[in-house]
This record gives structure tokens, sequence and C-alpha cells, in this order.
């Protein structure tokens, strides 16, 4: 019939249009991201080198690596996981096995969610406040529990949704065996919910990985060798926020190696935990 | 404990179990609610020691929830509640000073859907062993063995200890399920329509160890499966709207049932 064949023409036009205009809003998307990745490794690439692991972040002039920022930022990192991880999943077992009052939980849920899309520069300042200022310098401390809190509400939500996520079922059958709650929650719940826990923590690494405005407040930067959390500790973000606004070339290339390195790291650990999740489901 | 029997690791079993051994469950006037909800009302019936007490009925009517009265698993939920008496060996376990996991390790349940825990089939079994005795390691291999062996599934997994349950079948995983509820050794289990998530031949070997278990356990199970309750009851009883329609020995709920509702139920003229 002539009506429908210009009903189905029209449609096939319009969804012509609307394929098109969703797959150069696509491409939008990925040419800014390719772009980063493609200057990152062109650039950085150059940079690396073995003195970049072996050599301490250089004056300005003189040849150097980042060695002293790389583990900075290790023991940095690694200070913002142990503070905030177990904080974490104490609070996400809270929220998922224990809240008994459902709106208080969902209070908490909402200030959780506000403090995971909080700027991390009022993090740095709001820990600058409570840990610099009253200790009077700089400090890996200060800088540890700046990165703990931009962690914790990752850590907090994922846990929380993944122990959600174990059958009631599981509950009842651990129970009806006479284990006493504590029991069930650690031994049953928290195995159960395991690779959803981990892939939380993983993604929450590669988050404060990247941080540089809580870490400027708080660790600062350190031209030193130190593996001293009451110091002012050297680490990658900061490290390269202050060499690519020098205006020295060599510092310029060590910046462009401490962004491919970050990038590396960043996107290893979220390929490697969205494949963990994938595998476990 | 069992009669005659020489199955690996039983020997050494009887001794302890001399202590424990079946329950008769008298259930009197009990009321249940869900809230406001009346979903129990005003039943009483006996369950004898060693014997299958099968609750059937339609969807709704009640059977599940007399189930979870008797491990006391409504607790979990605020606004569940029970009143009335449900005796076990004459102690009224609904009083609220019983101790409810001590309660569970004698009142034992297996779920509807197979519910292994994400570790080894060992562990499976010692979870709940340890939560009530100390054993050695000799004494705990000794036990996992032996309710394996009573739940038909030692052969199927012997050389597969270690390895997790999350990779056993739904049958054998639905056997690893109540080896895990009679390695606590309770008097009574209680049975949540166990095969109605498993294939026929599953079914069957289940069946068959549930008239096994009978022998030292006394059993409640809810089935909506009529040809289940009569092969493997002793006692019937159905229930409808939360009543006691009727209950009675299974020859005779499907011979020459006293109630018509009985008769149109098992009959498949309702529910």
């Amino acid at each position: 019939m002539p009506v429908s064949r210009a009903l189905h023409r029209r449609r096939r036009i319009v969804n012509l249009l609307g394929l098109t205009v969703a797959t150069l809003a696509t491409l939008f998307g990925l040419v800014w991201l390719v772009w980063i990745l493609g200057v990152t490794l062109a650039n950085g690439i150059g940079a690396v080198d073995a003195k970049l692991f072996t050599e301490m972040t250089p004056p300005p002039g003189e040849s150097g690596g980042l060695l002293n920022a790389i583990v900075g930022s290790a023991i940095e990192i690694a200070l913002g996981v142990l503070f905030g991880t177990p904080v974490g999943v104490m609070a996400g077992t809270w929220l998922a096995e224990y809240a008994q009052v459902r709106a208080l939980a969902g209070t908490i849920r909402f200030l959780n969610d506000i403090l995971l899309s909080a700027p991390s520069i009022v993090i740095g300042l709001f820990v600058y406040a409570l840990v610099v200022r009253p200790s009077g310098h700089f400090s890996g401390w200060a800088g540890g529990v700046a990165l703990a809190l931009v962690l914790l509400p990752v850590v907090v939500r994922t846990s929380d949704e993944t122990m959600r996520l174990v059958p009631a079922t599981m509950r009842e059958a651990a129970l009806a065996l006479g284990a006493p709650k504590w029991r069930m929650v650690t031994q049953v719940i928290w195995p159960a919910a395991r690779t959803g826990i981990s892939t939380g923590i993983l993604l929450a690494i590669a988050r404060i990985s990247g941080e540089t405005a809580p870490l400027l407040f708080t660790a600062l930067n350190n031209q030193y060798w130190t593996v001293n959390p009451a110091d002012p500790i050297a680490n990658i973000p900061v490290v390269i926020f202050q060499f690519a606004l020098s205006p020295y070339d060599q510092w310029h290339r060590l910046a462009w190696a401490g962004a491919l390195l970050m990038t590396v790291v960043v996107l290893a650990l979220s390929v490697g935990a969205r494949a963990a999740l994938r595998r476990s489901r | 404990m069992a009669d005659g029997e020489t199955r690996p690791g039983e020997a050494a079993h009887d001794a302890r179990a001399e202590g424990s051994g079946a329950a008769q469950v008298e259930i009197r006037n009990l009321e249940f609610f869900y809230g406001a909800t009346r979903a129990l009302k005003g039943i009483t019936l006996d369950m004898p020691a060693r014997q299958v007490t099968a609750l059937i009925g339609p969807s709704g009517c009640g059977k599940s929830t007399l189930l979870r009265v008797l491990n006391r698993m409504y607790d979990l939920y605020p606004g569940q509640r029970a009143t009335g008496e449900v005796l076990l060996d004459g102690i009224n376990i609904l009083d609220a000073a019983i101790d409810l996991n001590e309660l569970r390790s004698r009142v034992g349940m297996v779920f509807q859907k197979p519910t292994p825990f994400p570790m080894s089939i060992y562990d499976n079994i010692a979870f709940g062993v340890k939560l009530h005795e100390r054993l050695s390691r000799s004494q705990m291999d000794e036990r996992v063995e032996w309710s394996l062996t009573r739940a038909a599934l030692w052969e199927e997994v012997k050389d597969r200890l270690s390895s997790s349950s999350m990779g056993l079948s739904g049958g054998q995983q639905q056997r690893l399920c109540i080896a895990r509820t009679i390695a606590v050794r309770p008097e009574v289990i209680l049975l949540d329509e166990p095969t109605s998530a498993l294939d026929p031949i599953s079914t069957l070997r289940i069946e068959e160890l549930i008239d096994e278990l009978k022998r030292d356990f006394t059993i409640a199970i809810v089935t909506h499966n009529m040809q289940q309750a009569a092969r493997c009851a002793d006692q019937v009883a159905l229930f409808y709207l939360g009543e006691l329609v009727e209950i009675g020995s299974a020859t005779q709920m499907f011979t020459a049932p006293r109630e018509r509702r009985t008769q149109d139920y098992i009959t498949g003229r309702f529910g």
C-alpha cells in the first residue's frame, strides 16, 4: 500500500538520521580521549628511560628521573588504601547488613554519594585544616588521609551494593545452621561479595592515583628522597603539576613521562578491575 | 544411631551421637502474623519423631510459614510474630528466652534453591559444625565424610573436597546443603520444597535420601508435588488459607480423605 510504503520510507530516513547523529556524538567523545592518550603517548614515550626509575627529580637544567615521586606516590596510595578501605568496607557492611531504619540508611547513602562527587580540592583543603595546620607542616600522613577521604565513598558504595546483591537465602541458610550474625557476615557474605568489593577497591585506587588537589595541600612535594610519611613526600601528580608549569625543557619531558606512567597504571587497574568483575559474573 | 550401617566414619560418630536423637514436635494453637495479617490460624498438630510429615496446600496457605516458625527464621524480619506453643521435646521454642543459635543447631533447614556458600565443599560442611563444636582436624574429616555419605554425595565429591562448591550441579549442591544441615546433627530437619528447582533424577535421589534420613531425624517437608508427598511422607497435613484442613497418614489422606477440600486438592480441583 502506498501509504504504508511512504511511512516506512520516512521511518528509514529518521532511523538513518538518528543513527548518524548518535555515531557522530560517540566519535566526538572518543576523539578527545584518543587525542589525550595519543599526545601523552607521543610525548611521554621518548622521555621514558632507565633513569626515570633510578634517579631523583632533578634541579632545573640537569637530567634525572622520577624515582622519589614514584615511590612517594606508592606510599601515599598505600596509606590512602590502608586508612580508607577498612572504614569503607565496614561502613558498606553496616549499610547492607545492619541498617534497620530504612530512612537512616537512605540518608547515609545519599550523603555518601555527595562525598563521592565532592571536588577533590575541597577534600585537600579540609585535610589541610584538619591535619596540616595543627601539625604545622605538610606531611605524607596528611596526604594519605586526604586520599583515604577520596577513596572512602567509592569503597562504601561498591561494598554496600555488592553485599546487597547477595541473595537473602544465603543469609537465611547461614543463620539456619545456627550462625550468629557476625559470622554470617564475615564468613559467608564477605566471601560472596569478595570480587565486587575488591573491584571497588581497585577502581578507587585508580581514582586516587591521579588525584593532585588533595596532595597539593597535604603531602605537597619533596625534591629529595624520603619514605618517611612525617615529611612532605614527592608524588607523581604534584610533580607533573609543578614541572609542567615550569619553563624548563627537561622538566617538561619528565612531566610527560610521569603523565604516561600514571595513565598506563590507571588504565591497567581499571581494565583489570572490570575484567575481574566480568569473570566473576 | 544408624542401625547396622558400616559406612566410613560412622562408627566413631555413633558414640558422640548417643545424646542427641530425633525429637518430637508438638504444635499447640499456633497463630502467626505478618504485621496485621494472620497467616496461620490456630494450628495444632504433632510431628512424631523419626517420621516424615509433609505439609501440602496451595501457594500462600501458610505451610512455608509454619516451617519458618519451627526454627524461628521469622525472627529475622521485624513485624512477624507467632503466638501459641511449639514444643520441641517438651520445651516451648517460641519462648523469648530461647537461644536461637542453639535452637537452629537442633532444627536444621534446607531451602528451595540450593544455597552453597562460596567456599570449598569441605568448608561448606565444616562451617556449620564449627559453630557448635570444637573438633580436631581428623574428627572434622570424619564428620565431613559421614555427612556427605549420608547425603549420598561422598562418592561424587571425595576427590575434590577442596574445590569450590559453586562448581557442583544443582542436584549435587542441594545434597551438599542437606549434608551441611545433617553435619550439625540436628534433631529435626525442615525441607522447604527441596526438589522444586531440580531435575527428575536429582529429585528421585533426594527422595530416596529423605527415606533414609528419617531413621535418625524428624523431618518436615513442604511440597507442591502430590506424588512426592505420597512417596516420602508418613503423615500429610493439608493447609488452606492459614488453616489446617486435615492431617492423617499418607495412605489415609490419599485414598480416603475425610474432608471434601482434601479430596478436591489432591485430585487437582483447586489450588
